[in-house]
């Protein structure tokens, strides 16, 4: 599109496009700070919704501590045990509900008896709503990192399921007739023909996997333990110290792109055979 | 193993009826009392109006398919399940996307054990019969759809196959690429004659590579209607062959079987 000619020359090369997204990204979060904490912060603002200056600062925190108490947790290491925690179930039940759901998605598409079989029941594992499984798996595994794991697992592992279950569904019968008539058996065709057609789905579900095991974690964290950003955040509430909760939340953030960004980078090492979008190169 | 002088694929009273899984009433005869036979180191194209099932009697053919009634020999061998001395060119894309096209190429040899080296070394030299020396490391998606025909014929051709069977190989390429396409693939049979069922619909195309056309009538229960040895001289080259008077006459006797089968199957498809 191009710019009404009124607009100055100035604007048009300052709007946001593709070369300077970073910037007008960087943008809108120092806006949204300095938002959170213009209206926070007491006596910036005269009241005009509670009728107690300091009561925005109690319900919402205040920046400025918020990122202190970050500072705190990070500078006296405070926080280490507690994200290690966090960090090791949230890897833990990343990699084994991923590992589990595509044995399974794998066994299970290939084996159309068992799959109609257990498909019902499957729909309901699914349709049931698993955080409330959280209070049973304290009392089976403990409060100590397993029963965190285990919750995450579920959360994980039909995710997974689902997509390598649609992934081998999906896999393009000439190719895999091709594979054949070339002389592949069945477990060549596994290996060569159904895991990495359904890779590029498990690729595409693993960021909403890698996000629903560390919400598994912090939540099995919260509903009960002594280890864990999720326990700091309980303590913190607790206390009615909502600038540690709000810390607790940005840490908890930052760290799950991290992750997401790690799986990104694995899925660009992998997928390097699929076309990506505008992607032009032929000969 | 092969009994002297038996052909090298004999389809007997081939039929071949469908019936959908729901109910056993919807049956489909899509092939019906068809013979087909393939001397060793004959060139036959078979030709029939669009949809007439000539994918399915190539699905037979290579074993895919078990047909209703009829028998499949191979050098006078009953047919088992997949037909191992078969190599079969798909219609559509059948390369694996996540292997680069020289793996693509390996991947018969791979599944049938042979050492990586090894593999490796004759894949790129069949890469560079298809004249795509240098390309093997690309992606399917990176290269163009006549590259990709090549490394499907270079796929299939490395397994060394006595008989070769092509589903329409060429229908998706533009005119150009296909002539060249079609030249060379005259070229590579002519140095190694092997037995080849080439599916077309296109009667040009089928006159001038072949020893013999099969001409099917059209759809449901399909069979040859009738049959044209193509005299042409060899070695031929696709684009100036068309234009010798011997061809004329050939394109006008088959076009002329073809005709009602045509105006049949186009009847049927516009009904439906």
């Amino acid at each position: 599109m191009r710019e009404p000619a009124s607009s100055s020359g100035l604007w048009a090369r300052a709007r946001p496009q593709h070369g300077n997204l970073y910037i007008w990204q960087i943008l809108m979060l120092v806006a949204f700070f300095v938002m959170w904490h213009v209206l926070t912060v007491p006596g910036i603002l005269p009241p005009f919704y509670f009728e107690d200056a300091s009561k925005a600062a109690f319900f919402f925190g205040e920046p400025l501590k918020v990122f202190a108490r970050i500072w705190e947790w990070f500078s006296t290491g405070d926080i280490y045990p507690h994200l290690w925690v966090t960090l090791w179930e949230t890897i833990l039940a990343f990699v084994i509900g991923t590992v589990s759901g595509l044995v399974i998605g794998l066994w299970l598409a290939l084996n159309p008896i068992a799959s109609a079989l257990c498909d019902p029941y499957i729909k309901a594992l699914n349709a049931m709503p698993r955080v409330i499984l959280a209070p049973i798996f304290s009392v089976w595994f403990g409060l100590d990192i397993a029963s965190k794991v285990a919750l995450g697992v579920t959360l994980v592992f039909f995710i997974v399921f689902f997509n390598v279950y649609q992934g081998v569904r999906e896999v393009s019968p000439t190719v895999l007739a091709n594979a054949r008539i070339l002389g592949a058996s069945r477990n060549q065709l596994l290996r060569h023909v159904y895991v990495p057609s359904a890779m590029s789905w498990v690729f595409a579900s693993l960021h909403n996997s890698v996000g629903l095991a560390f919400v598994g974690a912090v939540v099995g964290e919260y509903l009960g333990s002594s280890r864990g950003v999720g326990y700091l955040i309980l303590q913190a509430e607790g206390t009615f110290d909502i600038n540690t909760v709000f810390a607790g939340i940005l840490v908890l953030t930052a760290f799950a792109l991290v992750l997401d960004f790690m799986v990104t980078l694995t899925e660009k090492r992998l997928m390097v055979w699929q076309p990506r979008q505008g992607e032009t190169e032929r000969l | 193993m092969a009994s002297v002088g038996a052909p090298a694929l004999a389809l007997e009273n081939i039929t071949v009826t469908f019936v959908a899984r729901d109910s056993n009433d919807t049956r489909y005869t899509a092939v019906k009392d068809a013979t087909l036979v393939v001397a060793p180191g004959e060139f036959v194209s078979v030709v029939g109006p669009t949809g007439c099932g000539k994918s399915t009697l190539l699905n037979v053919a290579v074993g895919l398919l078990e047909p209703s009634a009829g028998s499949v020999k191979v050098f006078g061998e009953p047919l088992d399940g997949l037909n191992r001395q078969a190599g079969y060119l798909f219609q559509t894309e059948a390369l694996m996307p996540w292997r680069t096209g020289l793996d693509n190429v390996t991947a018969g040899l791979e599944f049938r054990g042979v050492p990586r080296e090894e593999a490796v070394r004759r894949a790129q030299d069949w890469l560079a019969r298809v004249g795509l020396a240098g390309h093997g490391h690309r992606y399917p998606h990176q290269l163009s759809g006549g590259m990709r025909r090549r490394v499907a014929l270079a796929q299939t051709l490395i397994l060394d196959p006595q008989i070769i069977l092509m589903d329409e190989p060429f229908s998706a390429l533009d005119i150009q690429t296909r002539q060249l396409m079609e030249n060379e693939l005259l070229e590579l049979w002519s140095a190694d004659r092997k037995s080849v069922v080439f599916i077309t619909h296109d009667i040009e195309e089928a006159i001038s590579l072949s020893d013999r056309v099969v001409v099917l009538s059209a759809g449901p229960e399909t069979h040859p209607i009738g049959e044209f040895t193509i005299d042409l001289p060899r070695p031929r080259d696709v684009a100036e062959i068309r234009l010798t008077p011997r061809f004329i006459e050939l394109h006008t006797k088959i076009w002329h079987a073809m005709k009602d089968e045509v105006l049949k199957g186009y009847a049927r498809t516009r009904i439906q």
